[in-house]
């Protein structure tokens, strides 16, 4: 029997959409956001958070608590979405994110939300938080794990690069960094911008062990991370192809909804394409 | 309080044409960008002038680098980005690489303080004022509104040496007493009074004169400074308001621990000795909301300015 149910994969499909749906309400009620990087990080996400992590939404501060650190702040409302829904706290208050008062900032801040575990929004560096808290970890001889999402621009951040080649030399294997490698950043397609290819050798140069994906594939992702604990004596990396936008056509490989609510058309549109009510 | 009647511009918009026009003019002029050039509207000059733009992805620090080599080969250069970014992140090699050398770059940012709204802390800085203060060499401009950040943009330009210009991302009132003329170390005189000294910065100014009008109202002639110039700043237009109006109250959207009323109360302690308050954010990071709900809650409407008004009135002896 494969390790990995077809009742599992259809749960953790059925877990993203609800999450997809979240965060679009979400920003749309906000009147600002991102959902295009929200939208691609969300199958990941869901995985993590569904299957993976190690965790106890009534004790979110339990010490042996696998961690996940979302170094692309900007894609918070796939997180919120998922740590309301696993139930770390009510979902009604997902509807709060972005109003003053709100426990859910427009970027994670560890100090106002159960689960989040870091304060992000200034790109590229997140990765070096997760090494942190990875170092700590093997200090006090603890067998969690630690989970950072990158967005592919943010390899374009030196920091990020910092961060790989200490992970390496610091041989922590208790880290699984995942590049959410969707081809877009802010101003447009990343090998426009910035490009970053050959990538997969770049983080081999670093040191790393090189996993690459189909982000939205739940099978390859659980694998990925099946594997990525596996792996002793270096961190390892999944480049998880993905699409910016996914799940919503109009927004899918479309530069204009990196950071852009949807209108109110735009809005019933996406909720019709994700099976949900507008 | 009502500024709701006034026109409001975007900063961003003049500062794009100021730039496009100053590509037209001058083939020294060279752009950089760091992947937000759709955001801080660089994107219009990249548009006729592809080679001497380069979006160098997100890297900002690598970006302020650039910049100074390129001063360093006689470009005049902007760099731009939000301030947060602008500042904060790249203070090193502004200090090291630019400030020190004293080349000629021009750093414009804008989505500068908590007027920013949604995207929250991370994005609303709220010291970046204090950040290049703090740098020799550096000369740091907050104009108050879209026509005067078009005039400060050319001024810049033709200033040779580093400077620092903060916009906002919201549109802000014009105020029709600035339009005409700007001159980059120099404090403008928007509304004479001899009660009290409203001096304010950016988006604040406008802010001001509301204020100014209300207190009309209750037999308090306020004068108003556009103090868009903060560093250097206008020594001699402040100790001569402060002299002949005897009470000075600042305005910013900034840190007030560390801003420009930081910098108007070390030169009043010194050299003119009146009662003053300053209005601001107080020593704590912003949060998400919308901006004007943040402008309220973090204590910088036209009322705050009346309020402080009234307590260097007090203090001063004055009618209240
Ligand atoms: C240091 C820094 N510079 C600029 C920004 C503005 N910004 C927010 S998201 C973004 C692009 C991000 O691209 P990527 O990491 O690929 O994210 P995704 O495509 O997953 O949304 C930029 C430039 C930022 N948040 N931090
Ligand atoms: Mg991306």
């Amino acid at each position: 029997m494969p390790k990995h149910s077809q009742e599992l994969i259809a749960r953790l499909e059925d877990e993203a959409l609800k999450i997809r749906r979240h965060l679009i309400r979400m920003i749309y009620q906000a009147g600002s956001g991102h959902p295009g990087g929200s939208l691609s990080a969300t199958d990941v996400i869901a995985a993590l958070y569904f299957h993976v992590l190690n965790v106890d939404p009534k004790n979110p501060s339990w010490e042996d608590r696998d961690r996940f650190v979302l170094s692309k702040g900007h894609a918070c409302p796939a997180w919120y979405a998922a740590l309301a829904e696993r139930g770390f706290f009510p979902i009604e208050e997902l509807d709060t994110l972005r109003k003053i008062g709100s426990r859910l900032q427009g970027h994670p801040d560890m100090r106002k939300t159960p689960g989040v575990e870091a304060s992000t929004g200034s790109e590229g560096q997140g990765l070096s938080v997760g090494i942190g808290i990875a170092l700590a970890a093997m200090l006090d001889r603890r067998s969690h794990r630690v989970y950072v999402m990158v967005g592919d621009g943010e390899n374009d951040c030196g920091q990020t690069w910092e961060a790989a080649m200490a992970a390496s030399f610091y041989k922590l294997d208790n880290l699984c960094a995942i590049v959410d490698r969707n081809l877009m950043q802010l101003d447009g397609p990343t090998k426009h911008i910035m490009s970053l290819e050959p990538l997969a050798d770049k983080w081999k140069a670093f040191g790393w062990k090189v996993l690459e994906i189909d982000g939205h594939n739940f099978k390859e992702i659980l694998k990925a991370f099946d594997k990525a604990e596996s792996v002793k004596g270096k961190p390892t990396v999944i480049i998880a192809r993905t699409l910016k936008g996914k799940g919503v056509s109009f927004m899918e490989g479309a530069v204009g909804f990196h950071g852009k609510a949807p209108n109110e058309e735009e809005y019933e549109q996406a909720m019709i394409e994700l099976g949900g009510e507008p | 309080m009502n500024y709701g009647t006034w026109k409001k511009e975007s900063q961003r918009t003049f500062w794009a044409r100021a730039l496009l026009e100053l590509g037209r003019e001058r083939k020294d002029i060279v752009v950089l960008s760091a992947d937000l050039s759709t955001s801080v509207k660089t994107s219009v000059f990249a548009k006729e002038f592809p080679e001497r733009h380069f979006n160098v992805g997100i890297a900002e620090q690598n970006m302020m680098s650039i910049a100074a080599g390129l001063a360093a080969s006689g470009k005049t250069v902007f760099a731009s980005t939000f301030a947060a970014f602008g500042t904060g992140r790249v203070y090193d090699q502004i200090r090291q690489s630019i400030a020190y050398p004293e080349l000629n770059v021009k750093i414009v940012t804008t989505h500068a303080g908590i007027t920013v709204g949604g995207d929250g802390a991370t994005h609303q800085i709220v010291e970046d004022i204090a950040l290049m203060r703090a740098l020799p060499n550096m000369t740091v401009v907050v104009p108050a509104d879209a026509p005067e950040t078009y005039l400060a943009i050319k001024a810049v330009a033709d200033y040779v040496g580093p400077v620092y210009l903060r916009m906002g991302r919201a549109d802000v009132p014009t105020i029709a007493s600035v339009q005409d003329d700007f001159e980059l170390g120099k404090a403008t005189v928007l509304r004479d009074g001899d009660d009290v000294t409203l001096i304010g910065t950016g988006v604040m100014v406008s802010r001001c004169l509301v204020a100014a009008d209300e207190l009309t109202k209750e037999g308090i002639d306020a004068r108003v400074l556009n103090m868009s110039t903060i560093k250097p700043l206008d020594r001699d237009a402040l100790i001569k308001a402060a002299r002949e109006t005897g009470a000075v109250v600042t305005a910013e959207e900034h840190s007030v621990t560390v801003g420009m009323g930081a910098a108007v109360a070390m030169d009043l302690a010194e050299n003119a000795h009146v009662p003053m308050k300053r209005v601001g954010i107080p020593d704590v990071f912003g949060e998400s909301g919308d901006s004007d709900e943040l402008m309220e809650k973090y204590g910088l409407t036209a009322e705050n300015i009346i309020e402080a008004t009234h307590d260097v009135m007090r203090r001063k002896g004055g009618a209240l």
